[in-house]
């Protein structure tokens, strides 16, 4: 029988939606056995919320003061320690799991499959390569397997469960090699990219910082959070954590709206399971037509304040 | 101090990848090959701290069938000092890789080995951290910004909440993101220079790995397509659309 355990991502005080997407995905087991590794400084609050999540069998709480920091070099030895008697080892296909995952599949001596997008059995999964131009179905030999889940591709699983809480002390000796120094992250007070049910989006045709402002007041209208295409980043116009694509963020929500973007295939790969998509862009012919919902050719610098305008009188 | 660099020989990312009909993988044939852009941005990471007089050599490495040659002769090219070559021809999964690279920093003793942070084709994201984990040393991946001073590698780390900095004893295992550096163009006298420096060939037996398989590809499909969509003629009949579809 399948055991999954899902090593659970939080702030310190708050799990990040992309648990409950994980539990979803180990709910595609038929029969798997769900188990939340939640591992921080102080987790009865973060334990409390993962035994809430639909489908979760228990709950494996592991206090440390080491463990303020998800530090992979950290963390990896006690989830390897937690997963001895496991099937599946599930994270996050966020920058958290990528960092993690891979650690702790090689402890185990396990391979590992990134970004899983489809459950067909305990042994059989689908995942993207080649940047989403390509999906494979893959069967697993080993005994044990690693996993980082694509969060895009799961609903995330709904509460009202009322899970066991285990609290375990590990006996595993941690490195004092790696160091957390800080985190800046530019607090927007906008919803989160990966979880928003709006974003809007904005690519080089900005063509600065400041005519970003556009874009936020046009999302703030609407609640929505704000992307970027890789090429607005790297020209400095967005900060790196906004860059929706392959490399960046891949995002799912129900109405993206593409600004100024032509529509990289590594930016496609990012927004494709978004529920719909508009394009506005002046360029008729720019790749970003051929998968979006509703497309507008015109200069974004007029039409962006007027659907502001609009959107208010509704 | 010496930098290991590992690359990856991958299709070029400017090619519009296809799906083999029968479903048996990606068309590779005839198609560009190139070194992992990834790992260019690690061996030009690795150049640069050399170039600062902060390492004395640049190996360059890589696992795979012969032609990789190419690849690392562009490596050399762009500045490294020597390359390995651990030739074979089955598929290498990242744990597989990750053991024979842990087998050859046991050979060259580097203070430093600095990957791509995925490779382009099976966008695995993973070789780093399991070299990093077998070696039982630190790892910072996703790296945006590398300082190294006493010892120690000061990383920033583009993560999901913005950047983090963490801070790591050497030796340690860095993966590049995209924005660490720009790296630098191949000159033609590179070129030939590249031709006299000094590649060595291994097999994966020579280092005590046998490559196995544990994840095998039974399928492999073109992604679904979305449908292409209608297009309004200005805002006012964008909103009108969006509202009709309770978006709005």
């Amino acid at each position: 029988m399948s055991k999954v355990l899902i090593v659970a991502e939080h702030d310190g005080s708050r799990l990040n939606p992309s648990t409950a997407k994980c539990v979803s995905c180990a709910r595609g087991i038929a029969g798997a056995q769900i188990a939340i590794a939640v591992l921080s400084a102080d987790g009865a609050q973060l334990a409390a919320q993962a035994a809430q999540i639909a489908g979760t069998t228990r709950v494996l709480r592991v206090d440390h003061a080491a463990n303020a920091h998800a530090l992979a070099a950290t963390w990896a030895p006690q989830v390897a320690a937690l997963a001895a008697d496991f099937t599946h080892v599930f994270g996050p296909s966020t920058t958290f799991g990528k960092d993690l995952m891979p650690r702790v599949a090689a402890l185990l001596g396990a391979p590992q499959l990134s970004d899983i997008m489809a459950v067909e059995s305990a042994t059989r999964f689908r995942r993207p390569v080649y940047a989403g131009n390509a999906i494979l179905t893959v069967d697993v030999t080993a005994t044990q397997i690693a996993g980082t889940v694509r969060v895009a591709s799961f609903e995330a699983a709904p509460g009202g469960g009322s899970a066991p809480v285990e609290s375990r002390t590990l006996d595993v000796e941690l490195p004092s090699h790696t160091r957390f120094v800080s985190v800046s992250s530019a607090a927007t007070g906008r919803p989160d990219l990966q979880t928003a049910s709006r974003v809007v989006s904005g690519g080089r045709a900005l063509g600065s910082a400041d005519n970003f402002k556009i874009l936020y007041s046009l999302a703030d209208k609407l609640g929505a959070g704000v992307g970027a295409s890789r090429a607005a980043v790297d020209a400095g116009y967005a900060p790196n954590d906004m860059q929706v694509g392959q490399t960046g963020k891949i995002i799912a929500p129900e109405l993206y709206i593409a600004i100024g973007i032509s529509g990289a295939i590594q930016h496609l790969t990012g927004i494709k399971d978004a529920r719909t998509i508009v394009a506005i862009n002046k360029d008729g012919e720019a790749p970003i037509f051929e998968v979006a919902d509703f497309g507008l050719v015109g200069d974004l610098f007029s039409i962006v304040p007027e659907l502001e305008k609009l959107i208010g009188t509704r | 101090m010496k930098i290991l660099v590992g690359i990856k020989r991958v299709v070029d990312y400017n090619v519009r990848v296809r799906v083999k009909p029968d479903g048996s993988g990606v068309a590779t044939e005839g198609v560009k090959m190139s070194i992992n852009p990834f790992d260019e941005i690690a061996l030009e990471e690795a150049l640069r701290i050399k170039e600062r007089g902060a390492a004395s050599e640049v190996v360059v490495a890589t696992i795979g069938p012969a032609d990789c040659q190419q690849q690392l002769r562009t490596a050399l090219a762009m500045g490294a000092d020597r390359a390995l070559h651990v030739q074979t021809d089955a598929a290498i999964e990242p744990l597989t890789g990750a053991r024979v690279l842990l087998a050859l920093v046991k050979r060259e003793q580097p203070g430093l080995v600095i990957l791509g942070k995925q490779a382009i084709d099976d966008d695995n994201n993973q070789t780093g951290q399991m070299l990093a984990a077998l070696w039982q040393r630190p790892q910072a991946t996703f790296a945006s910004k590398v300082e190294l001073k006493d010892g120690r590698a000061t990383v920033t780390r583009e993560v999901d909440a913005g950047l983090e900095t963490i801070e790591v004893d050497l030796p340690a295992v860095i993966t590049t993101d995209l924005r660490l550096n720009e790296p630098r163009y191949v000159k033609l006298p590179d070129i030939m220079k590249a031709k006299k420096k000094p590649l060595e060939t291994l097999a994966p037996a020579d280092l005590g790995v046998t490559p196995g398989t544990q994840v095998k590809v039974v399928r492999c499909d073109p992604p679904a397509q979305r449908q292409k969509g209608v297009m309004v003629k200005d805002a006012q009949e964008l909103v009108a659309a969006l509202k009709k579809k309770g978006l709005l």
